[in-house]
């Protein structure tokens, strides 16, 4: 991977067995790896590698025929020393090669305490009974946005006719509470764009734009689109702000708070730069903060601009890294104006980042959650804004355990990409991907088929709604608005009394 | 919606007034509203002029005793709509043509911060000064300031192929002036500094797009370290002719004498400002 003046000193992080009896030479490996691990020896006749430059993101392991290849981590090693740890010590290597920035993509990858994983669930026994969902009606169906203080309501004259008087504030209706995480065209392919458009279309919910903008020809899934309105501002023109369902305004990132971004000139292809609005080939630069935005009045600002701009016919997000004062920020937010809180935690992903920003800046999403929520509880407002959360949702039963914690809806990023092939061998940064995901090179990114991609994620998130109905249903709830911000299902296990006072949950047994 | 309970204040919408509360403060003049915006919060001024716009027809507005309202303009966009001509007397506030969707703002007085914010086409003038972040990542359109500007202006302003935004300073501007340029022309013309240098420090810090010209004295510690000056070419006189020129006609100048100043041409010095700093 390193070009530079010195011979590397860093070793090979993956090694590949190629089972010489299964081999065909049929070169499927080496088209299919955009690193140029693979090569064919033409006077051997035989298939050789590269492991320097390997990943480990066995696109070739899957793609061969005949399942010759074996892609594993390489077990050659320094003396083992809890301390110096491999990964350590070859960044230590890769900067003394190179003078730079550690850039890395993806989510988090060190061992924080991941609180789902010390969550635990209720479910009915005999007091009240469980629901079957595969026979009863059970409701997914969750709306972002302002909530009235109350409501007035005027019935007819035998009761079957119900109208709401008051007069509401607009909420956008979702299918089921999982939206796509923001991941701009740009930082990601236009297929896996597409992908995702499509897929939030289809099941009705949203998908959301980045700070990249939306394509022309993708504007017809505007109404599923969160667009965002970023400090890059790129491709933020009147006519993306109104095909859009909600506006965000982004502030920070899960994985980089506090920075702006760079998306590198390599990946500013001719599609990108248009919609974008700068000259191909530049380096696409996101400032840090958003230059009209240096208070929460100014936050305020914007938030009204935007409603001007879309006619108060949106609701407008503000999303921002969880960090140590989230939720004081967040009672801000809410008081400038935001309808919806978007909280994005230490594990969340991104096509780069640098690696110690990534590592180390932010806090866990559900402590945040938890404290936001509680906060906004506390002073009466939470009814006015929704709350978004994004940053290492693996599995249904972690946004159950976030809408419990007072979530309305949860934003997934890394499970999308790993349903459309990512395997998280984290070199987003690289421009080079070879499932086709996180790439602008046409050759990368045509194998992925918007088609195919697209019915995955509609399988995610078909899956995911099922069995969040059966862990709503073993509570004997029939309404996930009925779950949200219901603490009492859920119990801590293995944590410190802190850890549950900030969760606001008993201990199990308790 | 109108009214807040428990303590929470929305800083704009609270006690706003309906559009047909306020019908008598607007009077069409054939396609001309005249709209008396004394007192008004900038969502019933919005509202009136939207109401005046696409219930009414108006094409034209002149905006009278404007104090401090905000996003004049923003609201009035629709797809393929014709370009409306705004005139504001008096002192908007934050965010004058937010986002703005090609219409056209003359403003009589000064102006504040955020100025053409975002604005992807159209035109902004001031008889007078502005704020801090003139044109704002501005995509499109020309905005024209008789006098001085605040910081950060014309920061991160695009282009892409001929939608190129061009921004005209009759006067000076202060730090960071173009920072983060990624297109887009702006002229500084220092016309009211006399004999004395321009200020501003970090001009073009970070730029990697676009041009500057700069006319007056400008040291080279005043410049970022990602712009460099370069030689003027028959291309930014024509450039120059062409918006000095419309500058002058709008405001009352002398081009020729403005055009036999000496100007400071900046580029960047690579599209790539920070393509070294990673390790991969």
């Amino acid at each position: 991977m390193l070009e530079g003046e010195f011979h590397t000193y860093m070793l090979p992080e993956f090694i590949i067995e190629r089972r010489q009896d299964r081999c065909i030479r049929c070169r499927v490996c080496e088209r299919q790896c955009g690193f140029n691990v693979h090569w064919y020896d033409e006077e051997m006749d035989m298939m050789r590698e590269d492991e320097m430059k390997c990943v480990g993101c066995q696109r070739c392991a899957v793609m061969c025929p005949t399942n010759a290849l074996i892609v594993k981590p390489h077990p050659g090693s320094y003396k083992p020393n809890a301390n110096w740890t491999r990964e350590r010590l070859q960044d230590l290597k890769k900067q003394s090669e190179t003078g730079g920035v550690l850039l890395t993509g993806s989510g988090n990858d060190k061992p924080y305490r991941i609180y789902w994983d010390h969550i635990v669930l209720n479910a009915s026994q005999v007091t009240n009974p469980s629901i079957d969902p595969l026979r009863e009606p059970m409701e997914l169906r969750t709306f972002l946005g302002r909530k009235q203080d109350r409501l007035e309501f005027k019935f007819g004259e035998d009761f079957e006719d119900v109208e709401i008087t008051t007069e509401l504030y607009p909420n956008v209706q979702i299918e089921t509470p999982i939206v796509f995480s923001a991941m701009s065209y740009g930082a990601i392919s236009y297929q896996a764009f597409k992908s995702l458009a499509m897929a939030a279309s289809e099941f009705g919910t949203l998908f959301n734009t980045g700070e990249g903008g939306l394509p022309k020809e993708l504007r017809k899934y505007g109404k599923n689109a969160i667009v965002q309105c970023a400090s890059g501002r790129f491709g933020v023109d009147p006519e993306y702000l109104n095909v859009a369902a909600v506006v965000e305004i982004k502030i920070g990132q899960g994985a980089k708070p506090g920075i702006g971004g760079h998306l590198p000139g390599e990946k500013v292809t001719m599609p990108i730069s248009v919609t974008r609005m700068i000259p191909e080939g530049t380096d696409a630069l996101s400032p840090a903060p958003q230059h009209d935005i240096y208070s929460i009045e100014d936050l305020s600002m914007l938030i009204y601009a935007l409603k001007e701009a879309t006619n108060y016919e949106k609701p407008v997000s503000v999303k921002i890294a969880a960090v140590h004062n989230a939720a004081a920020i967040a009672s801000g937010m809410v008081r400038a104006g935001a309808d919806i809180i978007a909280l994005d935690g230490l594990r969340g992903g991104t096509g780069a980042a640098p690696k110690m920003i990534r590592d180390n800046v932010g806090i866990p999403i559900e402590l945040a959650l938890a404290s936001v929520d509680q906060r906004l509880r506390d002073e009466g407002i939470r009814n006015k804004a929704s709350i978004l959360v994004a940053g290492g949702f693996r599995c249904s039963a972690d946004v159950v355990k976030a809408i419990a914690l007072g979530a309305d809806a949860v934003y997934i990023g890394t499970p999308a990409l790993v349903a459309m092939g990512c395997t998280l061998c984290q070199k987003c940064h690289t421009g080079i991907c070879n499932w086709g995901i996180c790439t602008q090179d046409p050759y990368l990114s045509r194998r992925l088929n918007p088609e195919i991609a697209s019915k995955k994620l509609v399988n995610l998130l078909r899956a995911w709604s099922h069995e969040i109905k059966e862990m709503l249903g073993g509570m004997g709830i029939n309404a996930i608005e009925s779950l949200r911000g219901n603490r009492d299902h859920l119990r801590g296990v293995g944590l410190e009394d802190w850890e549950l006072e900030v969760l606001g949950i008993k201990g199990a047994g308790e | 919606m109108k009214y807040s309970i428990g303590g929470f204040c929305d800083l704009f919408l609270d006690f706003c007034k309906e559009v047909e509360e306020l019908r008598d403060r607007l009077k069409l003049d054939g396609k001309l509203a005249i709209i008396d915006a004394k007192g008004l919060t900038h969502k019933e001024l919005n509202d009136l002029m939207r109401y005046a716009v696409f219930e009414l027809g108006a094409r034209k507005f002149k905006l009278l005793n404007i104090t401090g309202q905000r996003y004049i303009g923003t609201r009035l966009w629709a797809p393929n709509m014709e370009k409306l001509e705004i005139e504001v007397h008096g002192f908007p506030g934050n965010d004058l043509g937010a986002f703005l969707g090609g219409h056209k703002i003359v403003v009589y007085g000064n102006a504040q911060d955020g100025v053409g914010n975002t604005m992807d086409d159209g035109e902004i003038i001031v008889y007078g000064r502005a704020g801090d972040v003139v044109a704002m990542s501005m995509r499109g359109g020309r905005i024209l300031i008789r006098d001085d500007v605040g910081y950060r202006t014309a920061i991160h302003m695009k282009e892409y192929k001929d939608k190129v935004p061009v921004l005209v300073i009759g006067g000076t501007a202060q730090d960071f002036f173009g920072e983060y340029m990624a297109g887009g022309r702006v002229v500084l013309l220092g016309l009211n500094l006399g004999d004395k240098p321009h200020r501003a420090r970090y001009i073009g810090t970070g730029m990697h797009g676009g041009i500057m010209y700069i006319r007056g004295k400008v040291e080279q510690w005043q410049l970022g370290k990602e712009v460099g000056i370069v030689d003027m070419d028959d291309e930014d006189w024509k450039f120059l002719e062409k918006h000095v020129g419309d500058f002058c006609k709008e405001f009352g100048f002398d081009k020729d004498e403005i055009l036999s100043g000496k100007f400071l041409k900046l580029k960047p010095v690579t599209k790539r400002p920070y393509g070294k700093i990673y390790a991969y």
